[in-house]
């Protein structure tokens, strides 16, 4: 290799580490703000690396699995109330006014995007369900356990719609 | 130990090659895309939470993965071009970006579309959404640079650099689900471990992915002969094959 090509090598990989320096230090000063969601453990304690808890009133998104046999429903309404939980323990209440994603079940993933009201309660306006990596035909998924009921609306609550 | 590979740095042989290469790769990529698109959508179980919508799996996530693939053969022609101011190597990274931006594109709009019935939305401003986004104007950025000069040099090494630099986005698609929480789920094809899918979904899946490889490929070398020629108007050789082919 010529020198002058060996000058060009040394640019460009200086190049690439400083980007790369760069966008590491960038990420990592972000880290904590660059997650989607809160999860329930850190609405109860806060986050992890800095403490930060949300305020009342303040608009955030939750994530975290649909506790099995938390779900209300009102029957004549879509008003549903169910609690958020995760891996770490933190759990916290959602209400929502709206129709469910056809994912919703009890044990799903789920990110709502709300209102913190008082008493750690979130006044969800939007929920998404989650959806995890594993794809099965039915049979599989019935061997090992894992069907879900899904959601029905009666006529009356897709009414008040 | 590279000498042999010097050779076809000549654009001549370059385009002698890549057009013998051409057939191989188109015919390849109509043969993987056929079996796996016929298999996934219609042959393969359907799913057992989210029915037949997961069949938008078998275009999303070759898309999506070989918009990555396609950004690294870019980036690294670009690098070869750069650094060892070989001009064919400029030409094939300015041959791959449309498509990558095309194949981006699809990525982006599957997932949207797949977004709506599962999830609930449209769009949503997670690590891996936004970065897959980033990667589109990262193309069309390399895309309009090269347009940009009039001198095919100094577009070349403008187009490269930002294709070069652009590489750090490409772990940060890789790994936002891991880094951050996000909306997206993991990745469900793993290589050190068995994935988390059926190996009748999985299979199909599999030669889709390996068919839009071959795909960008056989593209890749049909734009890279058009580039060449573009390049070299004035050659004799060229010349030469315009005559033959009646062209005056």
């Amino acid at each position: 290799m010529n020198a002058r090509r060996k000058k060009r090598l040394a640019l460009a990989t200086a190049l690439i580490g400083g980007v790369a320096a760069i966008a590491s230090l960038l990420l990592y000063a972000l880290n904590s703000n660059l997650n989607l969601f809160y999860t329930p453990t850190e609405i109860v304690h806060g986050k992890k690396d800095t403490g930060v808890k949300p305020e009342i009133g303040q608009r955030i998104r939750v994530g975290g699995m649909v506790t099995v046999g938390s779900l209300v429903r009102d029957p004549d309404s879509l008003h549903v109330e169910f609690a958020v939980h995760d891996a770490a323990g933190g759990e916290v209440m959602v209400t929502y006014d709206d129709l469910l994603p056809d994912l919703f079940r009890e044990g799903q993933g789920i990110v709502a995007q709300g209102v913190l009201i008082e008493g750690g309660k979130l006044e969800a306006t939007e929920v998404l369900a989650k959806h995890d990596e594993n794809y099965m035909p039915p049979e599989v998924a019935e061997a090992m356990g894992q069907t879900h009921e899904k959601l029905d609306y009666n006529s009356t609550q897709k009414s008040g719609y | 130990m590279w000498k042999w590979l010097h050779s076809y740095a000549d654009p001549q042989k370059a385009y002698n090659l890549s057009g013998r290469l051409l057939p191989w790769f188109a015919t390849l990529a109509i043969g993987f895309i056929g079996v796996g698109s016929i298999w996934g959508l219609l042959f393969a179980p359907v799913d057992y939470q989210q029915g037949d919508s997961y069949r938008i799996i078998f275009i999303h996530v070759p898309a999506a993965s070989m918009s990555m693939s396609a950004y690294m053969a870019m980036a690294t022609s670009a690098f070869i071009g750069l650094v060892w101011q070989i001009k064919s190597a400029d030409w094939a990274a300015a041959a791959i970006a449309p498509i990558g931006a095309v194949v981006t594109f699809i990525a982006l709009i599957t997932g949207a579309a797949w977004g709506k019935p599962m999830w609930g939305t449209w769009w949503v401003w997670d690590a891996r959404l936004t970065s897959e986004l980033v990667l589109l104007f990262l193309y069309l950025g390399v895309i309009s640079l090269y347009a940009s000069f009039e001198d095919k040099v100094l577009a070349a090494r403008a187009a490269g650099i930002l294709a070069i630099v652009g590489v750090i986005n490409i772990p940060i698609i890789k790994y936002s689900v891991e880094w951050w929480n996000s909306l997206h789920q993991p990745a469900t094809i793993k290589i050190t471990e068995k994935s988390s899918m059926a190996p009748e979904m999985l299979y199909p899946l599999l030669i889709n992915i390996f068919g839009f490889g071959l795909m960008i490929g056989a593209i890749t070398l049909i734009r890279f002969r058009a580039e060449i020629l573009a390049r070299n108007g004035m050659r004799p050789w060229v010349r030469e094959l315009a005559q033959a082919e009646g062209v005056k």
